[in-house]
């Protein structure tokens, strides 16, 4: 079990860079509009290349 | 053609928009490639399945060819269902979002075909290694050590493509799907070097750096963290972005996403132990990962509900729609997988589920409705789209999406009814106290019927994925394959500079400190592990019981023989501590028993019976002859016949570099062992040989059978010569019910 050291600080480790993330996604604006990035992904298509495709 | 894709941006004061708009091209080539990957091999994998599955209740027909049998075929099928089909899957669904999603191309073509290509020698590899028996046993890590590392070179080359793309963006919000791709590049990683440490013996064969008890919980550290960062983070990403896209609505909510993303990355790390309960795991860390599996399932159906309520007021395109009557299904198979995992690592339930087919009943609703139908639905959506044409045919779609379901109907339910049988008839108790059923076989002989529809789910589900390649194929003949998408977009980072820059060189710049910062942390990780790993592991004053002693040579390579044919596939070597398993099997297993197990052999599945304590239990006659025909000593068992153990020469060459790397990992042969060892096992397979003539058997000495029946009569017998009635070294373990 002594396994456990090695295992509890990679996830402690792991879990802080997630928690790291997650502060610099807020600090940089990732999600003060939580409203258009629903959107966005919606609107990028070229319609030149998609007019009609699989609807 | 609009360049202005989000509505704030269109009041920010640009001074000139027209130059600042940048025209590039999405690469679909490495999309189509990975989606013509993906169908072949989903064809191979799932074939592979419905072969085991045929062997489970016709043992012949492996054609006793050693190559072709279950346990040899099971990691076949397991590995490239996983890694061929859903992770080709998942890179066709990554590389086509990231580039729309960031609006770029990805960051390298020359890293983009490294990794298909790389990933998919690996994916050859592994189905010409893993039936010649070149296995770590190790369940979803099976592939030896020059593969392990080929796989953490191409991943560090996936890793460093997506992120470069992710750096390089247009487009400043990172929309949900990228965290979950992010999440997944940076876990897998981590995971697989962990717990693929190994010492190397030959070009083939490496010992765990871990052992028993240690070497379990880092297994399944993995294990569980493979089905939470390989089936499930790319596969909820690309939900987040087909989903939408397929229904035309925006995700029912974004703030859920974001809450969902982050709790369910923190929390699955530490769900593992609940695929080791009631074993000779201590008890804490037992409770430990029920507790948070047990919380997983709050962001688990967020993310569900989310997915579904995207298609509010669009039900009425779900009944039209294959595409989207796959998603549904995907998504609600993900539900209905995440309600009962919780639920499974709830230990009392556990108690009846584990190591009855309730659990493999339990994964393929997850495998086959999850990322099965998902894979379906974005492949129907997706291959259209890069021929610019329309579906061949929504109708044989629509077909196969019934068929798909009512295979995947045919297969969990019957393996619902066999695990829950089994679990209750191993734990039947007559009124006087005795085991109901106390030979194994019968348990077996009741579910057969079960293995047989599955069997018949398995190939309803195979026939509809030929039919979903067909009609893909006709999609791809009737259209015009458009390899290079252009489009058009603005930087952000030429808005908030409020003049344009002059591109990549900068931004190139800018973007460097982060590529670094993640290189050196894989570099750091690397690094660190290597060093650190060896000095608490191997020098580790483990909790051993005095009269268990490290396995003879002639053992050793025994039980590397029960690791080449893969017989923890239906074999566990873990007794649990209920009344019910000790009258069976006798007494319950101790962590200190497998302090020289590398790797441990465990198991997670009893399709036969527990082989703990199978030492001494039989005469060696009684082995040999098993192992020839099971059907001579065990009428109606489903094992396969073992013929080429009792042909094959044992192989002895490498006996002194294995003894040397068993004590490489910590096992105390003492020094010099190497030269002696080819005459101790000599010796032992000489007495084994003279008893096995006093059991009407005549064997040559230089056989495997001799080695595997050794290891066999070894299993679990220490304890039993310890000089008092055994007492426990380290705690933690309570007799049940």
């Amino acid at each position: 079990m002594i396994v456990i050291y090695l295992l509890i600080p990679l996830g402690i480790v792991t879990a802080a860079i997630f928690l790291a993330g997650f502060i610099w996604a807020v600090r940089s604006g990732q999600y003060e509009d939580t409203c258009t990035p629903a959107l966005r992904p919606l609107i990028e298509d070229n319609p030149k290349n998609h007019k009609k495709a699989n609807e | 053609m609009t360049n202005a894709a989000s509505p704030p941006r269109d009041q920010r004061p640009t001074p000139d928009r027209s130059s600042t708009v940048e025209t590039f091209r999405y690469d679909n080539r490495i999309v189509r490639a990975f989606a013509i990957a993906t169908v072949i091999w989903g064809i191979v994998g799932m074939t592979a399945g419905l072969l085991c599955a045929v062997q489970l209740f016709f043992p012949g027909a492996n054609l006793d060819f050693q190559f072709v049998t279950f346990g040899r075929l099971r990691p076949v099928h397991t590995n490239a269902v996983i890694f061929a089909f859903v992770g080709n899957g998942m890179f066709m669904g990554i590389y086509y979002s990231v580039q729309r999603l960031c609006k770029t191309r990805m960051l390298s073509d020359t890293l983009s075909w490294l990794h298909f290509w790389g990933w998919n020698a690996i994916i050859v590899a592994a189905a010409i290694t893993l039936p010649m028996g070149f296995t770590t046993s190790k369940e979803y890590a099976e592939l030896e050590w020059p593969i392990k590392i080929a796989i953490a070179v191409i991943w560090v080359v996936f890793t460093i493509n997506l992120l470069g793309a992710i750096v390089k963006r247009r487009e400043k919000h990172i929309y949900v799907a990228i965290w979950f791709y992010i999440a997944t590049a940076l876990t897998v990683a981590v995971l697989h070097i962990v717990n693929g440490l190994e010492v190397p013996v030959t070009l083939w064969k490496g010992y765990s750096i871990y052992a028993g008890v240690q070497d379990a919980l880092v297994q399944w550290w993995y294990g569980h963290n493979a089905v939470a960062f390989v089936l499930t983070t790319p596969y909820l990403g690309m939900m987040y972005y087909y989903l939408p896209k397929a229904a035309n609505r925006p995700i029912f909510s974004y703030r859920l996403s974001i809450i969902h993303f982050w709790a369910l990355i923190f929390i699955y790390i530490w769900a593992g132990p609940h695929h080791l309960l009631y074993t000779a795991l201590p008890d804490w860390a037992q409770s430990l990962g029920m507790v948070f599996s047990i919380m997983l399932i709050a962001p688990s159906w967020g993310g569900m509900l989310n997915g579904l309520l995207t298609l509010r007021g669009a039900w009425d395109k779900v009944r039209q729609d294959p595409v989207l009557k796959f998603m549904v299904a995907a998504v609600t198979a993900y539900g209905m997988a995440t309600l009962e995992g919780p639920a499974l690592a709830i230990k009392t339930v556990n108690s009846l589920s584990h190591y009855t087919d309730w659990t493999i009943a339990h994964v393929h609703t997850g495998a086959l409705g999850w990322n099965g139908m998902l894979t379906f639905s974005v492949l129907y959506w997706l291959l259209p789209r890069l021929y610019n044409t329309k579906l061949w045919s929504v109708k044989l779609a629509n077909y196969h999406f019934w068929i798909a379901l009512l295979g995947m109907m045919f297969y969990v339910i019957p393996m619902y009814i066999a695990g829950i049988t089994e679990g209750m008839m191993w734990k039947q108790f007559t009124k006087e106290g005795f085991l109901q059923y106390p030979n194994f076989l019968e348990t077996v002989q009741q579910i057969l019927p079960f293995y047989r529809l599955r069997a018949i789910g398995g190939t309803l589900y195979l026939f509809g994925v030929w039919l979903m390649a067909y009609n893909l194929w006709r999609t791809a003949r009737a259209g015009q394959f458009v390899p290079e998408e252009e489009a058009r977009a603005v930087s952000w980072r030429s808005q908030t500079l409020a003049h344009a820059e002059p591109a990549f060189t900068h931004r190139w710049l800018e973007s460097k400190p982060m590529l670094l910062a993640v290189c050196a942390l894989i570099a750091v990780l690397i690094g660190g592990m290597i060093e650190i790993i060896p000095m608490i592991v191997v020098k580790e004053n483990v909790p051993t019981i005095s009269s268990v002693k490290p396995y003879t040579p002639l053992e050793v390579l025994g039980r590397d023989i029960y690791i080449r044919e893969g017989c923890l596939a239906c074999h566990s070597q873990m007794i649990r501590p209920f009344r019910s398993e000790t009258e069976r099997y006798g007494e319950y297993s101790k962590a200190g028993e497998f302090v020289y197990d590398h790797p441990f052999l465990w198991g997670s599945k009893r399709i036969g019976p527990d082989l703990q304590r199978i030492g001494g239990k039989y005469p060696n006659a009684w082995h040999y002859n098993h192992l020839d025909d099971p059907r001579s000593t065990s009428p109606g068992s489903i094992m396969p016949r073992y013929l080429w153990l009792l042909s094959q020469k044992l192989d002895t060459t490498s006996l002194p570099a294995r003894i040397g790397a068993l004590r490489r990992v910590g096992v105390p042969y003492p020094a010099g062992f190497e030269n002696k060892a080819l005459d101790d096992l000599n010796q032992q397979a000489g007495k084994v040989v003279a008893d096995l003539k006093n059991g009407q058997v005549t064997a040559q000495p230089d056989r495997d059978i001799i080695a595997v029946i050794a290891y066999l009569q070894r299993l679990g017998t220490d304890i039993k010569l310890a000089p008092k009635p055994v007492a426990e070294a380290a705690g933690g373990l309570r007799a049940g019910n």
